[in-house]
C-alpha cells in the first residue's frame, strides 16, 4: 500500500483510516481504500469482516467514528444517503428497500430526489431495463416479484441517478449465468463512460474477470490490496479468510432404491395473481441423491418449495408422498414427524424469528418433531428451555455458528451464521427428506462451503436432499442430478455429469427441446465461461 | 441541526427495571408544575391525589374494585395484542359479559343455589367469548380490520344493554327507573373483608388471571405460539402454527376475560343491570397493557396505578376542587413518560450539527 499524500487527482474516491467502533467492536479498523475514475474496483471478505459496515459509512447511512473520506480530492463528510447520492454516489443494497405494496415505479419514484412523473420514470426504467438487460415491469407490485426482479429494480433505479460511483453489493447472487454475463456488460459500459464501480462479492472468478483492483477485508481490517488478475483464486481467497477455503468433497455414497420423496403430475394454482403456477411437476429422489433444482428466481421456486413443505397444501393427498406416505393433504408439522427437514429461501422472518433467541428459534421448528424431547406436561405443554439451549448449543458447535453472548437473538448474527444454525437445526435430526431453498444467498464462502459438504453429507448418509438454487456453482458442487424450474414448469432431472451450463441456460429460457433452433442468441452469452 | 435517534448498543437491565418507576418520578414532577400553575400548593394537591386515597383502609377496597376489570380486561388484551390481533373492543364484551351473566339472576331469580354465581360467571365469560368472536370470525373469513369491527360492536353492546334495561329487564318492582331487579343475594359476589370495605372476590380473579397468563406466555408451548404468530405470520407458518386458528385464541381469550370482569362488576359492585355498567374500563385497559408492556406482572401494576388516578380524580374534585378530568390528565402523562423511557434506555439522543457543506461537482 503506496503511502502518497491524499487527495490525488485520478482518485475519485480515497478513503484515509477509516474506523468504526460499535461498542467493544472494531467494525472497520484504520481501513484505507482508492478508487480511480473508470475503475470496477472490488471489495473482497466473508460475512462479517466489515464490507457492510464500510459501505454503509460511503454511503451516508453510518457515521465513521475515525478517519477521513476524499471525494475527488477533497474532503468531505457524507452524513445521508441523500448527501452521497448528491456527491454522485449511488449504491445497490443487498437487502432490498422496497416497499412491497407500491409498484415498481412507485419504488423508483420515492428514491428521486426531484419531482418527476411516474409515467415518466416508468418510461425511463422501461429504457434502463432494455439497455442493460434488466427485464423489469415498472407497472408490477414489488410484493408480486421475486428476489432477483426485486434486485434488477434496485439496479435501475441507481442507473437512473446517473452516478459517478455505484456501489454493487452481491449484484450476481440472483442471476443466471447468461444475465450475469449482461451485468457484467453493463459495468463494462459503465466504466467506458467514465464512471467507476465498487463491487462487493464473494465470487473470486467474477472478481477476477471483471475488476481492475480488488481491496481485501477480514475481521475489520485491511487485508490485501491488489489486482485480481495477477492472483490465484486460492490466494485472494487466503486474504479472504486468512487460510484456505475447505472445498467442497464428494465422494459420492450410493443410491438407494427407495424413493424417499415423490411427487406426480403435481400442479397448483397461483395463489396471487403474480404468483407461479406449478404445472405437472414430477420429482423422484431416492435416498443418496442431492437433486439440484435451477432456475431463475421467481420461476416458482418458492411455490414448490411451500408445496413441498406444506406450508401449502395440494388438493390430492398422493401428489406428494414422502417415505412412502401420502403427504399432500399433510401440514409441515406432519410432514417433519415422516421425516422431513426444510430450509426456507428467507432467514429473516421465515426460517427463524429475528427478535427470538436461538434456543427459541429451535422450538419453533422442532417443537412437534422432538415434543418428547423438548416439552413436558403433558397437555400443557410446557418447555423445557433448559433442554432446549443444550439442543441448540449442541448446533451450535457441530455447525461453527460464530456469535456473540450466550443464546442471542436471530437477528444478530449474520446471514451465514444464522444460516448454519438453521441448516444445521434440521441436520441436527437427521431427516430422511430435506428440501433445502437458496441455502447460501447472501452467505459467506466459508459458511457456504460448510453448508454444501453437510447437505451432502447428509445425502451420503442416506437422505434425500433436494436442493432449489440459482446459484449454479452451488448446484454443480452438491447435486447428483439436476432439474430446471421454469414458468412453473421442472424439467427432467439428468445426471448432473451429463449437464453443461450451456444446457442449463437453455432449460432456464424454457428451451426444453434437444435442438432448440432459437439457441444461438442464448448461447452466446455462456461461451464466455 | 438535527435531532437524531442512535441506537444503544446494548441496553441496561437496571433502568428497564427502574423505567416505569422513572416515569411515575416523572409524572409526579409534571403534576406539581401543573397544579402550581392553577395556584394550588403542589404539595397538598399530590398528596390529595396520590397519597390520600391510600391511607384508609376503605379506600384501598376502592382501588381494588377499579383495579380489578382494569387488570382482567388487561391481562387478556395483552395476549391479544402479543399475536397482532387488535381488540378494541374489550368495552363491548365487558358489557354483555354483564349481561349474559345476569340472564340467571334476573329471569330465573326465584333459583337460590351456590350454583348460581359460579354459572353466572361462567356464562359471563361465554358471553364476553362469544360476542369477541365475531370480529374473529369476520377477519378470518373476510380479511376484515378487527379494529374496527371490534370497537363498532362495542356501540351495539353499549346500545343493547340501554334497551334491555329500559324494555324487557325492567324491574316491576322499580317504579319504572331504567334498572333490572336487584340480584339475590345469592347472585352476588362475595366481599373479601367485609369488615373493612368493599371490595370482592373480583380482585382474586385479577391475581389468578395474571398468574396464569404470565405461566402460560413465559412457559408453555402456546405462548410461544402467540408470540411467534405476533411477530411473524410467515414464520408462525413454517412452524405449523395456525394463523386462524390464532385469531380465535386471542379473541375469545380476552373476551372471556372481559366477560368475567364485566359480571363480576354487575355481580360485585352494582348488584343489578342498569343503562351503564362501565366508566370506560374497556379502553383504559388498553392504556393498562401498554403501560404493563404487555408483561401480565407488569399489567398487574398498571392497573393498580391507572386505579389510583382514577380515585386521585375523585380525592382532587372533593378536597382541592379541581375537575376530575384531571385523572385523564394523568393518564396521559403516565403513558407519555413511560413511552418515553422505554425509548430512551433502548436509543439516545444525539444532536448533529452539520455544516451543510455543499456537494463538489454537479450534483444528480
Amino acid at each position: 500500500m503506496a503511502n502518497h499524500e491524499p487527495g490525488h487527482s485520478d482518485c475519485l474516491l480515497e478513503v484515509r483510516g477509516l474506523t468504526k467502533v460499535f461498542g467493544e467492536l472494531r467494525a472497520n479498523d484504520h481501513i484505507d481504500l482508492e478508487i480511480k475514475s473508470s475503475e470496477i474496483h472490488a471489495l473482497l471478505g466473508e460475512n462479517g469482516a466489515g464490507k457492510s459496515t464500510l459501505v454503509k459509512m460511503l454511503f451516508g447511512s453510518l457515521e465513521p467514528t475515525s478517519g477521513q473520506i476524499f471525494w475527488k480530492g477533497n474532503p468531505v463528510t457524507i452524513s445521508s444517503p441523500g448527501q452521497a447520492r448528491g456527491y454522485g454516489i449511488g449504491m445497490v443494497f443487498q437487502h432490498f428497500s422496497l416497499f412491497e405494496a407500491l409498484t415498481v415505479a412507485e419504488n423508483i419514484a420515492l428514491s428521486m430526489d426531484d419531482d418527476v412523473s411516474i409515467e415518466n420514470i416508468s418510461e425511463q426504467a422501461a429504457v434502463l431495463s432494455r439497455e442493460y438487460g434488466l427485464p423489469l415491469d415498472p407497472h408490477a407490485h414489488v410484493a408480486d416479484l421475486s428476489v432477483g426482479e426485486r434486485q434488477r429494480i434496485e439496479i435501475v433505479r441507481t442507473l437512473l441517478q446517473n452516478p459517478e460511483l455505484i456501489i454493487l453489493d452481491e449484484p450476481t447472487s440472483v442471476l443466471t449465468p447468461q444475465e450475469a454475463d449482461r451485468l457484467f456488460e453493463t459495468l463494462e459500459k459503465i466504466r467506458s463512460e467514465g464512471r467507476s464501480v465498487l463491487y462487493i462479492s464473494h465470487r473470486l472468478e467474477e472478481v477476477q474477470r471483471i475488476c481492475d483492483r480488488a481491496t481485501v477485508l477480514r475481521h475489520g481490517k485491511l487485508t490485501g490490496d491488489c489486482d485480481p488478475r495477477e492472483e490465484t483464486p486460492a490466494s485472494l481467497a487466503r486474504m479472504m479468510v486468512g487460510s484456505e477455503v475447505k472445498s467442497v468433497s464428494n465422494t459420492g455414497g450410493s443410491v438407494t432404491d427407495q424413493v424417499l420423496i415423490e411427487t406426480r403430475k403435481l400442479s397448483a394454482p397461483a395463489r396471487t395473481p403474480f404468483a407461479v403456477a406449478l404445472k405437472d411437476i414430477d420429482l423422484t429422489v431416492r435416498g443418496g441423491e442431492v437433486i439440484g433444482i435451477a432456475g431463475v428466481a421467481g420461476n416458482g421456486q418458492s411455490e414448490l418449495f411451500d408445496v413441498l413443505s406444506g406450508e401449502e397444501l395440494v388438493d390430492k393427498s398422493d401428489d406428494i408422498r414422502i417415505c412412502g406416505k401420502d403427504a399432500g393433504r399433510l401440514g409441515i408439522s406432519a410432514r417433519r414427524l415422516l421425516g422431513a427437514g426444510f430450509v426456507p429461501e428467507e432467514r429473516h422472518g421465515h426460517a427463524a424469528v429475528s427478535s427470538m433467541t436461538l434456543s427459541e428459534n429451535m422450538v419453533l421448528a422442532r417443537h412437534r418433531s422432538d415434543a418428547a424431547e423438548f416439552l413436558t406436561g403433558g397437555p400443557l405443554k410446557i418447555i423445557r428451555h433448559d433442554v432446549v439451549r443444550k439442543a441448540s448449543e449442541r448446533i451450535i458447535k457441530e455447525m461453527d455458528v460464530r456469535m456473540s453472548g450466550e443464546d442471542p437473538d436471530a437477528s444478530s448474527l449474520s446471514g451465514g451464521n444464522l444460516q448454519k444454525f438453521i441448516v444445521g437445526r434440521e441436520l441436527d435430526r437427521k431427516p430422511s427428506v430435506m428440501v433445502v431453498n437458496q441455502p447460501t444467498w447472501g452467505v459467506d464462502a466459508g459458511a457456504a462451503s460448510r453448508i454444501r459438504q453437510a447437505l451432502i453429507d447428509l445425502a451420503n448418509s442416506g437422505s434425500a436432499v433436494v436442493v432449489i438454487s440459482q446459484d449454479l456453482d452451488e448446484i454443480f458442487e452438491v447435486a447428483t442430478s439436476i432439474a430446471v424450474i421454469n414458468e412453473g414448469r421442472l424439467s427432467a432431472a439428468e445426471p448432473s455429469e451429463n449437464m453443461t451450463l450451456e444446457r442449463i441456460g437453455l432449460l432456464m429460457g424454457g428451451i426444453h427441446g434437444e435442438d432448440a433452433p432459437a439457441a444461438d442468441t442464448h448461447l452466446e452469452a455462456a461461451h464466455a465461461h | 441541526m438535527r435531532i437524531e435517534l442512535e441506537r444503544r448498543p446494548g441496553h441496561s437491565a437496571l433502568f428497564s427495571v427502574l423505567s416505569p418507576f422513572i416515569a411515575l418520578g416523572l409524572t409526579v414532577v409534571a403534576g406539581a408544575i401543573m397544579f402550581t400553575a392553577l395556584d394550588k400548593n403542589p404539595i397538598d394537591a399530590l398528596y390529595s391525589f396520590f397519597i390520600e386515597p391510600l391511607t384508609e383502609v376503605w379506600s384501598l377496597h376502592e382501588l381494588a374494585i377499579k383495579a380489578a376489570p382494569l387488570i382482567l380486561i388487561a391481562v387478556g388484551l395483552s395476549v391479544c395484542f402479543r399475536s397482532n390481533n387488535w381488540n378494541i373492543g374489550a368495552e363491548g364484551q365487558f358489557i354483555i359479559g354483564g349481561v349474559t351473566g345476569s340472564i340467571l339472576p334476573i329471569m330465573v331469580h326465584q333459583w337460590d343455589s351456590w350454583l348460581v354465581l359460579p354459572v353466572m360467571l361462567i356464562m359471563g365469560m361465554i358471553g364476553g367469548a362469544a360476542y369477541a368472536a365475531i370480529p374473529a370470525l369476520l377477519k378470518t373469513r373476510f380479511n376484515t380490520n378487527e379494529i374496527l369491527s371490534s370497537l363498532m360492536l362495542v356501540y351495539v353492546a353499549q346500545l343493547f344493554l340501554d334497551w334491555i334495561v329500559r324494555g324487557p329487564w325492567r324491574n316491576p318492582e322499580g317504579f319504572n327507573f331504567p334498572e333490572s331487579r336487584e340480584f339475590d343475594v345469592e347472585a352476588i359476589l362475595p366481599e373479601l373483608l367485609p369488615a373493612s370495605g368493599r371490595a370482592d372476590l373480583g380482585i382474586i380473579f385479577a391475581v389468578v388471571a395474571t398468574l396464569l397468563t404470565w405461566f402460560m406466555m413465559r412457559y408453555m408451548l402456546r405462548g410461544f405460539e402467540v408470540s411467534v404468530l405476533g411477530q411473524s405470520a410467515r414464520a408462525g407458518r413454517f412452524a405449523g402454527f395456525s394463523a386462524n386458528k390464532m385469531v380465535f385464541f386471542a379473541f375469545l381469550f380476552s373476551g372471556a376475560l372481559a366477560g368475567l370482569a364485566g359480571i363480576s362488576e354487575v355481580s360485585g359492585s352494582i348488584e343489578q343491570l342498569q343503562p351503564v355498567i362501565s366508566p370506560g374500563y374497556g379502553f383504559t385497559a388498553i392504556i393498562v397493557a401498554f403501560l404493563g408492556r404487555l408483561n401480565p406482572l407488569g399489567i398487574f401494576a398498571a392497573g393498580l396505578i391507572l386505579a389510583l388516578t382514577y380515585l386521585g380524580g375523585e380525592a382532587a374534585q372533593i378536597s382541592i376542587g379541581l375537575p376530575d378530568k384531571i385523572a385523564r390528565v394523568f393518564q396521559g402523562l403516565l403513558l407519555f413518560f413511560v413511552l418515553a423511557c422505554d425509548t430512551l434506555i433502548h436509543y439516545r439522543v444525539r444532536l448533529k450539527f452539520v455544516a451543510h457543506a455543499e456537494p463538489a461537482g454537479e450534483g444528480a
